[in-house]
């Protein structure tokens, strides 16, 4: 019983993943997977704790010339002639506008 | 106090230098840390016994961390991004020292004769050099810009380059005061470099062009020579979710091989000439390619999210030989100094996995919280790393 409870969760978090990589989020996305996909990987350029590497600081202190959709605007897009790649062949429209918010008010995440 | 009170107090303290002369002194020829970039501490490891000595924390914000070693392998000097610089004694395993040099820092070198401790910095953009004994400052090199690809050369020089501006620095520290050459024109937005374990080419990989730009730093005036420029021409470059690393430049054979920026290949080049001798379809977009101390294999891993895959390629007929997934994120490897073993990190299994190289059998798994770099002790005698 235990293990196929296991199991069962393994493959909703696979399927959460995969669904995250193949950009058709159905559902609202898991926080967590989220939380950790902006902090080790936006943070490869960002620092783990957004206060900014190769790329800039992403404290919401430093995006108050942001909404969410022009920020989600960015993460889809990026920004040509910088570092900044599109994330649109990764994920979703509501990924990156969860985490739009997040970097926006993280404290309400 | 009375004469027989003071005689068993020396006699005691005698005991106690005594017996700590006689202790087990420790070997550090095989030992290595492990950065663990969540938490902010390092595992001190012992490559022989494949297992975990100690945990040392309390070392700061240790994303995108890396590490030098003192000549004599005792203490190791840790560039922490939150610009933390600190010396940590694996022989008593604590901190001996630290302070915080920048807001923002990417990494460090330490100079030939292990005397000066480097690092470069992107807030404020530039180096400082520091005492390698006392952690003082002793120079401070502001650049204007993002400063990478920071590494020793002979002569007690460090070599550095500009991620806004394209320019690479000399410092040459063996007079009284820095004295500086500036080259510019090595290219648009140099990402990372690195230089042979001769300390004669300097490489920097461009992530604003197709190409990279070497330097012969055994010319007086060092021209930027461009190394296969537009060798993504003709082909869609992809989004880059990582910056590929320039680390761990071994020689493969006579060749050199690098990760191409926004493509699912490597580049193989003539060390020599310094032109173009084969490409190797990859698995995804490289971020480490590191030759085996003997340059017969190169291992390669990829960016997010290709990034559980690891590809091993056969230097002599260029192909891959071998594709295997360690677990998810993997972000470093590190080869024993003879290369029979590789460790490699795999942050979001908490775990440093040891493969035998020959078979590519794994040997142990050793638990670690968010394991990012890798660094052994041998490196203390190697120009660059």
């Amino acid at each position: 019983m235990a293990r196929s409870v296991a199991i069962a969760l393994l493959l909703a978090s696979v399927t959460q993943v995969s669904a995250i990589q193949a950009g058709e989020a159905s559902e609202i996305p898991d926080p967590e997977v989220l939380k950790r996909l902006v902090h080790q990987d936006c943070g490869s350029c960002h620092g783990l704790t957004l206060k900014g590497g190769l790329g800039p600081d992403l404290r919401p202190q430093n995006l108050d010339h942001h909404d969410v959709d022009s920020l989600s605007g960015v993460i889809l897009d990026g920004i040509p002639g910088t570092a900044m790649p599109p994330w649109r062949p990764l994920i979703s429209v509501e990924t990156a506008d969860w985490i739009a918010q997040y970097l926006l008010k993280p404290e309400a995440k | 106090m009375n004469a027989f009170a003071k005689s068993l107090i020396i006699g005691f303290v005698a005991g106690l230098l005594m017996s700590s002369a006689q202790a087990e002194p420790t070997a550090t020829g095989d030992l290595g840390l492990i950065i663990e970039r969540a938490t902010g501490s390092v595992l001190l490891v012992d490559q022989s016994d494949r297992a975990t000595l100690a945990r040392i924390e309390g070392l700061g914000d240790l994303s995108h961390a890396s590490l030098v070693y003192s000549p004599d392998e005792r203490f190791a000097y840790i560039f922490g991004r939150d610009g933390g610089l600190t010396k940590v004694d694996i022989v008593t395993r604590t901190i001996a020292k630290r302070v915080i040099q920048a807001g923002n820092s990417i990494g460090g070198a330490i100079s030939d004769d292990g005397k000066l401790v480097a690092v470069s910095n992107y807030e404020p953009g530039g180096v400082r050099i520091f005492d390698a004994d006392t952690l003082e400052m002793v120079a401070d090199i502001p650049t204007e810009s993002k400063t990478i690809g920071l590494v020793d050369a002979p002569g007690r020089r460090f070599v550095f380059t500009m991620w806004d501006t394209g320019e690479t620095w000399i410092a040459d520290m063996s007079g009284a005061a820095p004295a500086i050459t500036k080259i510019q024109g090595m290219g648009d937005n140099p990402y990372d470099a690195l230089i042979t374990g001769n300390g004669r080419t300097y490489i920097t990989g461009l992530f604003g062009e197709d190409g990279m730009t070497a330097l012969d730093l055994w010319e007086e005036t060092p021209k930027p020579v461009r190394v296969l420029p537009g060798y993504g021409r003709g082909q869609q470059k992809l989004p880059v979710y990582k910056m590929p690393h320039l680390e761990g430049w071994a020689l493969a054979g006579r060749e050199f091989v690098l990760p191409a920026v926004g493509h699912h290949e490597v580049l193989w080049v003539d060390a020599d000439a310094l032109t173009e001798t084969g490409r190797t379809q990859t698995h995804g977009q490289p971020v480490f390619a590191m030759a085996r101390p003997d340059g017969r294999q190169v291992w390669v891993n990829f960016a997010h999210p290709l990034n559980d895959t690891i590809q091993v390629i056969d230097t002599v007929s260029k192909k891959i030989i071998h594709e295997f997934n360690p677990g998810p994120a993997v972000l470093h490897m590190e080869f024993t100094a003879r290369g029979h073993e590789v460790w490699v990190s795999v942050r979001d299994a908490n775990k440093v996995m040891i493969y035998d190289t020959q078979t590519f059998e794994k040997l142990q798994e050793i638990e670690a919280d968010s394991p990012s770099g890798i660094f052994f002790t041998a490196r203390a005698h190697r120009t660059g790393l």
